[in-house]
């Protein structure tokens, strides 16, 4: 019991609004000492999984010079000045569209997408360049709404489509878990049998999409500012 | 050596790239914390050149260092500001629908490079090695979407550094959050903490019940996914101790089945959790949300529909 000692901990420090790097640092080292390693040792161990995770920082680092240089060049304005054309495009359906495509790609095992890669620079511009045009010049509540249903269109497409794909490590991990307790348990059927929940999560985003639609008229109101940064 | 372009020399060129932020703040003298600002990207860059050469150890104590500086409000962002919204609307008129050419070539150099990296040898050695493929190619993918963007824009060779830099230091001390929840949860691994929650849901759950058995093993993979933040960490202890003495063995449930919603469900708990920060935190930080959590309550109603129809369906599929 003593060892989820770092669970409570996280739970209160995000609770509190404290310094989410010293939450996690304190409760790492909290569940060290109560597990009966050394403060060294767990300092020790924090650094050997930074190093091994380095991959999770990879994409943004490199991608972020390149996106920050076509965004200095006039590349979200040019999405936002596309989607303007569109008379039937609105906020949802743009968002709708990314997860669709998303969900799609990433069944064939095609790893486009990516928060700093896609939304940031074009779904999140576009969707509120189709707002803009519906709804006149948005609020920063709208925005703020806009933006977190893009985002979060990125991850539900992400995840609950990607072991329809074979290849991928969720399913390879699954396979190696069986394999180590000694069933047999074919890589396909476990793909297969991931499809209905991957219908499911485009239906609700789906439903989603159209409240925010609703919602970004409900929020129309005399409180405008410039539609993008 | 086993492949032309090990995954560790991408590892440098972002830390060459981290070094350029450090180098830029130092530079900066309108910086509001400049040099420990400076020495925050410093010590992030020798995690990324020196990660595989020092000891981990070091490691360690550069990290406390970095919390520390971090929790002392001693790591900003540069005042430098944006380039003015009307030269970037001439910018994108002049360079009209050509300013999507690099944006797009990223994606498709990364499923290009994720298919052939792994199959194309070079005197007998792969260009990647199969387990590296994807991330090496994610990396030279933005390389070369990099390049093709300093030749349509006419850039100078300064500006992508100073632009990526600048998004760098808006999402600030953030973005080793990934990494070191990662780094904890391979700590609640390393301490057993896995064993315990499953071991309490075992003694306190009625899963002599079929449904509750798949209420209990979902409600599981999402809570402790919650916990860990990760739902590959969770699948192993939850399918170990809940899915497969209950599920399988005592009510004879398909465990390809159970396997592949199971881990759906663990992913319902990531939708939930600041814990999956790459996900969930720098997303709502990269798009400039004043709520931290915006995203993650953007995506309650997600998590919830998908976790309720996917335990459902497992039920109804699971003892067929």
């Amino acid at each position: 019991m003593l060892k989820l000692i770092g669970i409570a901990l996280v739970a209160a420090g995000f609770a509190l609004r404290l310094n989410t790097l010293l939450v996690v640092l304190v409760a790492g080292l909290a569940t060290g000492l109560v597990s009966g390693l050394s403060l060294h040792q767990t300092i020790t161990y924090f650094g050997e999984y930074f190093v091994q995770n380095r991959y999770m920082s990879l994409a943004i680092v490199l991608a972020l010079p390149v996106v920050g240089l076509l965004e200095r060049y006039g590349l979200r304005e040019r999405a936002e000045f596309l989607i303007r054309r569109q008379a039937r495009a609105t906020a949802g359906r743009v968002i709708l569209l990314y997860q669709a495509v998303r969900e799609v790609t990433i069944a064939l095992g095609i790893p486009i997408g990516g928060h700093a890669q896609m939304v940031r620079p074009l779904v999140a511009p576009m969707a509120e360049g189709a707002a803009a045009t519906e709804h006149g010049a948005l609020n920063p509540t709208q925005t703020a709404a806009i933006r977190a249903q893009a985002a979060a269109a990125e991850n539900v497409g992400n995840f609950f489509a990607e072991d329809v794909f074979i290849g991928v490590g969720a399913i390879l991990l699954m396979k190696g878990f069986f394999d180590s307790v000694g069933l047999d348990v074919s890589v396909w059927d476990m793909a297969l049998w991931g499809l209905p929940t991957a219908l499911l999560a485009m239906a609700v985003g789906w439903w989603r999409c159209r409240a925010l639609d609703r919602r970004l008229l409900a929020l129309r109101g005399p409180q405008t500012t410039e539609v993008a940064r | 050596m086993n492949a032309w372009i090990p995954l560790e020399a991408l590892y440098v060129v972002a830390g060459l790239v981290l070094l350029g932020v450090a180098g830029s703040v130092a530079r900066d003298a309108a910086h509001p914390t400049r040099w420990t600002s400076a020495l925050f990207w410093l010590l992030f860059a020798a995690t990324f050149l020196l990660g595989k050469v020092v000891p981990p150890a070091v490691i360690g104590y550069c990290l406390v260092a970095m919390v520390a500086l971090a929790a002392f409000g001693r790591v900003g962002k540069s005042t430098a500001p944006e380039r003015p919204k009307p030269e970037r609307e001439a910018s994108a008129a002049r360079l009209g629908n050509r300013i999507f050419l690099p944006a797009a070539l990223l994606p498709l150099l990364v499923v290009v490079f994720a298919f052939t990296l792994d199959r194309i040898h070079l005197a007998g050695l792969p260009l990647a090695t199969v387990k590296e493929a994807t991330l090496v190619g994610l990396g030279l993918a933005s390389l070369g979407a990099l390049a093709a963007a300093i030749r349509l824009t006419g850039a100078r060779a300064a500006e992508p550094g100073a632009e990526g830099g600048r998004l760098l230091q808006s999402v600030g001390w953030a973005l080793i959050l990934p990494q070191l929840l990662a780094a904890l949860g391979g700590i609640f691994a390393k301490a057993g903490v896995g064993e315990v929650v499953s071991g309490l849901a075992a003694q306190y759950l009625p899963t002599h019940l079929p449904f509750v058995a798949v209420l209990a093993y979902c409600l599981a993979m999402a809570l402790f996914t919650m916990a860990m933040g990760n739902a590959f960490a969770a699948f192993a202890v939850i399918t170990g101790g809940i899915g497969l003495p209950f599920i399988v063995q005592q009510h004879g449930g398909n465990p390809a089945i159970m396997a592949a919603l199971g881990m759906l469900a663990g992913y319902c708990g990531t939708l939930c959790t600041p814990m999956a920060a790459n996900f969930n935190l720098v997303p709502a930080i990269l798009l400039e949300l004043e709520d931290r959590h915006a995203v993650i309550k953007a995506q309650l109603p997600y998590a919830l529909t998908i976790f309720l129809g996917n335990a459902l369906l497992m039920w109804l599929l699971v003892y067929r």
